[in-house]
């Protein structure tokens, strides 16, 4: 079958069988990535991410309704751990979708972690790059925000999303570092349960405290209402500092459909903020770049694997360095000039 | 390269009992499949449908409440006729001997009834999936 | 003998076997010791913790006669195919000396779908007998007196519905309500964390669940208004002291609905009734039993306050472990109920089913069935085991046991209270996992021989031949019923039908209104079980299962 030709004529089973030659990085990959990539660019990157029982996949589940709704086609590429002492996996997300599985204007594909940690960013854009050729308007990446691996996932979306529950207690400190940084949008899920408030102040707290220098404008009022409204302060900060997004804090509850509309509408000011102010542009540079530099450093290490380590020279020179015959600073000077050739 | 047999579990048809689906599950994730678990009360199209969209290798089914003769014939040809030759189906649960063989007929590769070891369950797919 | 002189005895027969028991090769799942004695029973009080039987914490029975007054209800489940199929099942059982009934309704039925959806193709009539309005309900009673015999349904989701259709059965039969004898299984929470026949959301199935409580504390004062279920929850998988842990966890659940709902404990709580299994091992069992009844009082006593004696009163109906049994060497399966049945008895069940040799493979035949009932007989009769009351109360062993058991259960059930009650820990999927986890567990051990099961995993037959005469459910019994509910559909008033919809409806939008009465005119105009449910769905929506493996 030609995949990346029955693909882009609207197979679905073609599709499946795309992401599952890059996930298997069968050797098909590249050439089918080829032909894919003149119709990509399209979608729109939806990532969204956050701690274990956050509701992510529920959440996702809702969105992809709400987009269904609007009339987008809508691609879910939904990630879970693999276990590093079977390799096996439990991919659990999609039952939260079932209701979807029927839906034609949906694709939904689970993803292990698997070994490689490095590698799954780049296979899950790749993926990405698949439903976007196959003609998917949003395509929403979910994934357990823990590692810096899900992190580099998130960072191929447009907007990221970060969710999260009332009630972690101190894991929120250990996790705020890392998804202040990436989260466009901040979700506060189950927001019907008791400290949902407090969280939501917290996130608010340290967001303003990391836009620090961008504040300076605002007096101690503007901030006792924006803090009240925060749908508001979103705007106002607009207003304030042009080009910098101030992460809106929205509640919801996923599970009974509550709030999800206006997340959506909080994702497309997003859209056409970062659209408006270049940053989209620059995202979309810079992960072009990135995904150069992958692809390169990745063939680069395919072919030392191929040239030094599976045929076993690698352990003949290390022998050989330890019985100080030669240094590994030599070695690698030679092999140089003899692979790049 | 990093290829994985990926199993679809599915329950079809309206029975809760999903012990042995769930043990059956987590005993092919620890033998290093990839295992998508779809819950209860999955129609024969919606099986289909994710197993193709999710390209398995395989496809385990579990019914206890004796609509096998029915459901697992019907989530075969959905399965044959959306183009996946090759996906191995097999099938558990409450399942009468006299009921395997029309069941095979229809394109159950293997029925595995209750006391079965699920090494038993994970020697047939290796053993038999083509990948 | 003192304590003193005890312990020391103890230490040196300890060290007298230290060596000979070295020899042999260590069997995992055993008890810790191998010998108990007073001292392990040296703290339990004999007044507070043990007492008599009829007389708080209830330990020895709830019934000060039990088995010297009468026997327990021997009550078989059964039922399968049409109405008309069961009903003749249902006659037979009550010729042979079953003192009570027990429908087993199919998933169709269970779920709130009728036979005519298509969700319901290939379910029809399989696991239980197919009933999609009043006609059928009719036709299962026929002939049988509903003021005579006392019936247990399970059913729980659409429980309002199926209890309105009985009502209504027994009003033809001139039978008034009040007179009713039975059961409903009416527990949802045990069917999020286990057993799967769920329909709508936890919030209004609450809602469902009170309603019955408070319509039937009026109205049906003598029906069980629910069978809060650890059967299904230990068929899963879970441990004994899981078992009764997780269904009191429910049961407290239950009785903090009924009081937000504005009912009182002592009105509602003797209407009460638990369902627990009988599984393999006898002596674990029986303390199981025995702690969950000491359990249950102290709940009712402590935390409720109840005052009444019979609010205090663990009521259970027991059935042995299906999944116990084994589809290989299936006769081996008429031995393993009866010790499951001298278990229930030795912990003083109220009434018991036992499951027949063939379940493994498929619907009992009637011949399976007429053994399994025969060996509750054999042990009420001939075994001498129902002949003293809590026989095996004073066993060192036994009571040691049953304070273990009661101890991990208080322990779960303290932890359930942290996480918000039963309800907040299913939906964190907390009881879902641990369950699964204990499934998982046996599972592995079996694999492993770790856990020898005869037939299974040791002293396999060779050659085994396949049983030939197994129950076959007529394959045309889904369309026969189709036909039926569309020939019934053009007999009755559509527009009263209407017209009970749309009052059940506004009924179902009103958080105050109890829908019992709403739901019994609308059974009446031939609703079928469906189109009701569906205008529930459409009110209250539907449950999305947590699923963590």
């Amino acid at each position: 079958m030609d995949i990346a030709k029955e693909l882009l004529e609207g197979s679905r089973l073609a599709l499946s069988r795309a992401i599952t030659a890059i996930e298997n990085e069968y050797p098909e990959a590249n050439d089918i990535m080829k032909e894919l990539y003149p119709h990509t660019g399209h979608a729109y990157v939806l990532g969204i991410t956050g701690p274990p029982g956050a509701g992510k996949s529920t959440l996702t589940d809702k969105i992809a309704r709400a987009y269904r709704k609007a009339g987008k086609t809508v691609g879910i590429i939904a990630v879970d751990p693999t276990s590093p002492f079977t390799g096996g996996a439990i991919l659990g997300d999609r039952i939260r979708m079932n209701e979807l599985t029927l839906d034609e204007g949906v694709f939904i594909r689970s993803m292990g972690t698997r070994g490689s940690l490095g590698g799954l960013s780049h296979k899950t854009a790749d993926a990405v790059k698949a439903m976007d050729a196959f003609g998917k308007d949003i395509i929403i990446v979910e994934t357990v925000g823990v590692g810096q691996s899900e992190v580099d996932i998130v960072k191929a979306a447009d907007t990221t999303m970060v969710i999260l529950i009332p009630g972690m207690g101190d894991d929120i400190q250990a996790i705020k570092a890392g998804i202040l940084e990436i989260g466009d949008l901040f979700v506060i899920n189950k927001s019907d349960l008791d400290g949902a408030d407090k969280l939501v102040r917290e996130i608010n707290m340290m967001l303003d405290l990391d836009a620090g220098s961008m504040m300076q404008a605002r007096t101690a009022t503007e901030e006792a209402i924006a803090n009240q409204f925060h749908h508001l302060n979103v705007t106002k900060h607009e207003e304030a500092a042009p080009g910098y997004w101030r992460p809106p804090v929205h509640k919801v509850v996923a599970m009974q459909n509550e709030g999800i509309e206006e997340l959506i509408g909080l994702a497309k000011k997003h859209h056409a903020f970062i659209e408006e102010n270049g940053e989209l542009h620059r995202r979309r540079t810079r992960r072009a770049r990135d995904e150069m530099l992958d692809i390169l450093n990745a063939r680069i290490n395919a072919h030392i694997k191929g040239h030094i380590v599976d045929n076993g020279r690698l352990d003949g020179y290390v022998k050989s360095f330890q019985n100080h015959e030669t240094d590994p600073y030599t070695v690698v000077a030679d092999l140089l000039k003899e692979m790049l050739k | 390269m990093e290829k994985k047999i990926r199993v679809l579990v599915a329950k079809p048809g309206l029975d809760g009992h999903d012990r042995g689906a769930k043990v059956v599950a987590r005993a092919l994730r620890d033998a290093g499949f990839e295992v998508i678990y779809t819950g209860l009360r999955q129609t024969p199209e919606q099986i289909a449908e994710a197993a193709l969209q999710e390209d398995v290798n395989v496809v385990a089914l579990s019914i206890l409440s004796g609509a096998h003769p029915h459901l697992f014939p019907k989530v075969v040809d959905l399965v044959r006729e959306k183009g996946m030759k090759d996906v191995l189906i097999i099938g558990g649960g409450v399942i009468p001997e006299t009921d395997i063989p029309a069941l095979k007929k229809a394109g159950v590769s293997e029925v595995f009834t209750p006391g079965t070891p699920t090494s038993a369950v994970v020697d047939f797919i290796k053993a038999n999936v083509k990948a | 003998m003192s304590n003193e002189k005890i312990q020391a005895e103890l230490e040196k027969y300890e060290a007298s076997v230290e060596k000979a028991i070295a020899r042999f090769p260590e069997r995992p799942h055993l008890p810790e010791k191998r010998l108990y004695t007073p001292i392990d029973i040296k703290d339990t009080d004999y007044a507070d913790e043990i007492s008599f039987p009829g007389v708080y914490p209830y330990t020895r029975g709830v019934q000060p006669t039990m088995y010297r007054g009468r026997f327990w209800t021997m009550r078989m489940y059964a039922g399968f195919s049409t109405a008309e199929e069961s009903n003749k099942r249902y006659r037979m059982l009550i010729e042979n000396g079953a003192t009570g009934l027990s429908c087993a309704f199919d998933l169709p039925t269970q779920i709130g779908y009728d036979s005519t959806d298509p969700i319901a193709e290939g379910e029809v009539g399989k696991v239980g007998v197919a009933i999609d309005s009043l006609a059928d309900m009719e036709t299962l009673f026929d002939q049988i007196n509903l003021g005579k015999v006392s019936t247990s349904m399970t059913i729980n989701a659409p429980a309002s519905v199926l209890l309105a259709m009985y009502i209504a059965v027994a009003e033809k039969q001139g039978v008034p309500a009040t007179e009713l004898r039975g059961t409903i299984q009416n527990d949802i929470l045990k069917e999020y964390a286990a057993r799967g026949t769920y329909i709508f959301p936890p919030r209004p199935s609450m809602r469902l669940i009170t309603n019955i409580f408070e319509y039937c504390s009026k109205n049906v004062p003598k029906w069980n208004t629910i069978s809060i279920s650890g059967y299904h929850i230990r068929e899963a998988g879970s441990t004994a002291a899981q078992e009764i842990a997780f269904t009191i966890a429910d049961g407290i659940a239950y009785c903090n609905a009924a009081i937000e709902a504005g009912l009182h404990i002592d009105d509602f709580a003797g209407r009460l009734s638990f369902f627990w299994n009988a599984h393999n091992n006898v002596l674990e069992e029986v303390a199981k039993f025995r702690a969950s009844r000491r359990i249950w009082a102290k709940v009712m006593k402590e935390r409720f306050h109840a005052e009444k004696p019979k609010s205090m009163m663990l009521r259970f109906h027991t059935q042995t472990a299906g999944s116990m049994l084994t589809a290989q060497q299936p006769n081996n399966n008429i031995v393993r109920v009866a010790l499951q049945t001298a278990a229930a008895v030795m912990g003083g069940t109220q009434s018991l089913h036992t499951n027949s040799r063939d379940e493994a493979l498929a619907l009992p035949t009637q011949e399976s069935v007429t053994i399994a009932l025969r060996t509750q007989q054999i042990v009420a009769y001939e075994s001498g085991l129902a002949d003293v009351i809590d026989p095996l109360a004073g066993s060192y062993y036994v009571e040691a046991m049953t304070n273990a058991i009661e101890k991990e259960a208080w322990d779960y059930i303290k932890k359930i209270d942290e996480m918000g009650g039963a309800v907040a820990a299913i939906e964190k999927g907390y009881i879902q996992k641990e369950i699964q986890d204990s499934a998982y567990k046996w599972q592995m051990d079996v694999e492993s021989g770790a856990r020898t099961i005869v037939g299974v995993n040791k002293f396999q037959a060779e050659h085994e031949e396949p049983p030939k005469d197994l129950l076959k459910v007529d394959a045309s019994v889904g369309e026969k019923q189709k036909a039926k509910v569309e020939a019934m559909k053009a007999k009755r008033d559509n527009a009263a039908v209407e017209a009970a919809l749309k009052d059940l409806k506004a009924a179902c939008e009103d958080e105050k209104e109890n829908l019992m009465p709403h739901i019994l005119a609308a059974v009446k105009t031939y609703a079928t079980l469906g189109e009701i449910c569906n205008v529930m769905r459409s009110v209250f929506g539907e449950y999305e299962a947590h699923v963590s493996l």
